[in-house]
């Protein structure tokens, strides 16, 4: 068209049904590798799921072994992570959509907070392996400070070590990136007219971030919430850095426990080469991916009950 | 305590009383503050990053009973030998080429797949169609990628790869390559959708009014002007399997060389990591040390990347407000 050549008629047709074709190859593929996938997993993993095997600890011998040490440990971490990540990551994002002026600095920080969803999330595991296990080498782990009494949840020493606590804050590192930046996404849908009719009634700029553009963005948020979440749950990198425990027999009982997770896991189990592992490896994968669907599933119904259409 | 002013507040503005001026300037501003420094703590992270990885790097360079290890030496170093034989040797490059290897199979996998897939949703699916084909694509981005790791060895090298040719071994290049690239699959698809999308409907509705076939329309409008979205997108994922850790780990081996021969396997930047963190290296050895310094290495690489990606964006994106 552009060089004015004239594309026969026939060849143009052509043209238009490989495209087609193309197109839909393309597209059977991406359903064809994840049935594939289910389909493996499924083959290979059910056989190994029992309840013995949902309420058992690791084991060298693969038909006594079991992943509640890891199941319990996903969870603790998972929640540290939550606790920690969504706060700052709420916060930051409100700041940067609802307070800060248009300049340089914002801009920095924006174009750095893009570059940190870049950062490999091994490389996480290393700031982390400095900064949490070791506090910079400032204190060492046999002359540590120590809160609480070991008895309670809360007990802590620092620096952290490989422990729980070290986890979870972690994995708030590796995804507080995509968590503000879901959230600055969900704040900037709000229509502006909302918070100009809660500015005009006097509010103060806190009033109208409280009372009307928060709650309004609160459905997107969450969902936004829940998916970090899902992708904090699936790392394994970057705990691998910090701590390495692949055989633990005990589930967590503070914040200063030896831990392990589900995809650290998975990683030691598929990595063996007797196939019996990778059975019991296969079993864990349907476990976690229960995890992930009843988080996405979570999602969905936020997204579809709690959001109602603001008028823009 | 600001719990207990954030209460009190609340309470006060529940009950609709007015509040001393002094009090809402106390509050405001102080609410304002701890934003700013929730904000910092992002700032922060990359400033510890780069000074750990720094710090940790130059000590490397540095090491006095090491003096052959040279910044020279290790980017143009050809083998790399850190716990074998008497004398390590530190040089980068196969596992610089291992990574590039892996990254390329799976570019090469799923660049075309997912800018096609994306070019189906946007052009031709039906809503119906188009809406189940995302939630498919929602399951693969959330798929753990030890998973994949899983799948390349259990699926793709022994079913997929080894009955076209016996020279793959269980560990290879290829099947690692194929996995990453369906891990990066649905970030090219949804990235490359949401820029076809954002072309507007009068651009394609111009080009029909000219006679022109939807392959005239897709391939001569929408995607050119939506290019600078789609090259991001690709970009980004590359950036994503070249940081991807567990996959490499589990299926591509742990043999650095310089190969391209994809049968064989590699070692990349981050399965040596994996291999170090996991062993018990000495903390003060060299060869533990070295991790830092591939570490800094990956971390240059990946933050080039977004970089180039964010300006790709800045710059070339066509604007038809």
């Amino acid at each position: 068209m552009k060089t004015g050549r004239t594309i026969p008629q026939a060849k143009r047709i052509l043209s238009n049904r490989l495209m087609w074709a193309a197109c839909l190859g393309a597209t059977t593929i991406a359903v064809l590798v994840l049935s594939a996938l289910l389909i493996t997993i499924a083959i290979e993993g059910t056989g190994a799921l029992s309840w013995s095997f949902l309420t058992s600890f690791a084991s060298r011998k693969p038909a006594q072994a079991g992943i509640i040490a890891p199941l319990m440990g996903s969870i603790w971490v998972c929640a540290i992570c939550a606790i920690v990540a969504i706060p700052v990551g709420i916060g930051t994002a409100i700041y940067l959509e609802e307070y800060a002026r248009r300049s340089r600095i914002k801009s920095l920080i924006q174009l750095n907070i893009s570059n940190l969803s870049g950062v490999p999330s091994i490389v996480y595991g290393i700031l982390a392996l400095v900064a949490f296990v070791r506090f910079f080498g400032i204190r060492s782990a046999d002359d540590a400070w120590t809160f609480g009494n070991a008895e309670s949840i809360f007990y802590l020493q620092i620096p952290f070590g490989p422990s729980v606590i070290a986890g979870g804050l972690t994995l708030a590192l590796v995804v507080l990136p995509i968590m503000i930046i879901s959230s600055q996404e969900a704040l900037r849908s709000v229509p502006q007219s909302l918070r100009q009719a809660a500015l005009a009634l006097g509010s103060t700029q806190w009033q109208v971030v409280w009372h009307v553009t928060l709650p309004a963005a609160l459905p997107t948020i969450m969902t936004g919430a829940i998916l970090s979440m899902s992708r904090a749950i699936g790392e394994a990198a970057p705990l691998l850095v910090i701590g390495g425990f692949l055989l633990v027999f005990q589930t967590p009982a503070n914040l200063m426990s030896d831990f392990t997770v589900l995809p650290l896991q998975i990683y030691n189990w598929a990595g063996r080469p007797q196939s019996d592992f990778h059975k019991i490896a296969a079993a864990a994968i349907i476990v976690q991916l229960v995890v992930l669907l009843a988080f996405n599933t979570i999602a969905i119904i936020i997204r579809q009950k709690l959001q109602r259409p603001l008028q823009s | 305590m600001t719990s207990i002013a954030a209460r009190t507040a609340a309470e006060i503005s529940q009950r609709g009383r007015i509040r001393s001026a002094a009090f809402q300037g106390f509050f405001e501003g102080s609410i304002k503050a701890t934003l700013i420094a929730l904000t910092l703590l992002s700032v922060l992270t990359t400033v510890v990053i780069i000074a750990v990885l720094v710090e940790e790097t130059i000590g490397f360079f540095t090491m006095a009973d090491h003096p052959e290890i040279s910044l020279w030496s290790f980017f143009t170093g050809t083998e790399w030998s850190p716990l074998l034989g008497a004398k390590p040797l530190f040089g980068v490059l196969p596992l610089i080429s291992g990574t590039l290897l892996v990254t390329a199979i799976a570019g090469i996998f799923a660049m075309p797949v997912g800018l096609l897939t994306a070019v189906f949703l946007s052009e031709y699916a039906s809503p119906r169609t188009r809406s189940i084909l995302k939630s498919v694509l929602e399951v693969l981005a959330g798929v753990p990628t030890v998973v994949y790791g899983f799948f390349a060895l259990t699926f793709i090298t022994p079913y997929l790869l080894q009955p076209l040719s016996s020279s793959f071994g269980t560990y290879n290049a290829m099947g690692a390559g194929i996995a990453v690239g369906i891990m990066i699959l649905p970030i090219v698809c949804s990235l490359s959708e949401d820029a076809l999308r954002t072309v507007p409907q009068s651009l394609r509705d111009g080009a029909y009014a000219l006679g022109a076939t939807k392959f005239d329309v897709t391939a001569k409008v929408v995607i050119p002007a939506g290019l600078s979205g789609v090259v991001a997108a690709f970009l980004l994922a590359l950036t994503r399997a070249i940081g991807e850790t567990m996959i490499v780990a589990l299926a591509a081996g742990g043999l650095a060389q310089l190969t391209v021969n994809p049968s064989q396997q590699v070692q990349t930047m981050t399965a040596y990591m994996v291999q170090i963190f996991l062993g018990d290296a000495p903390a003060a050895g060299v060869e533990y040390r070295s991790s830092y310094a591939v570490a800094f290495t990956l971390f240059l690489i990946t933050f080039i990347m977004t970089w180039t990606g964010a300006i790709i964006l800045k710059r070339y994106r066509e604007e038809y407000e």
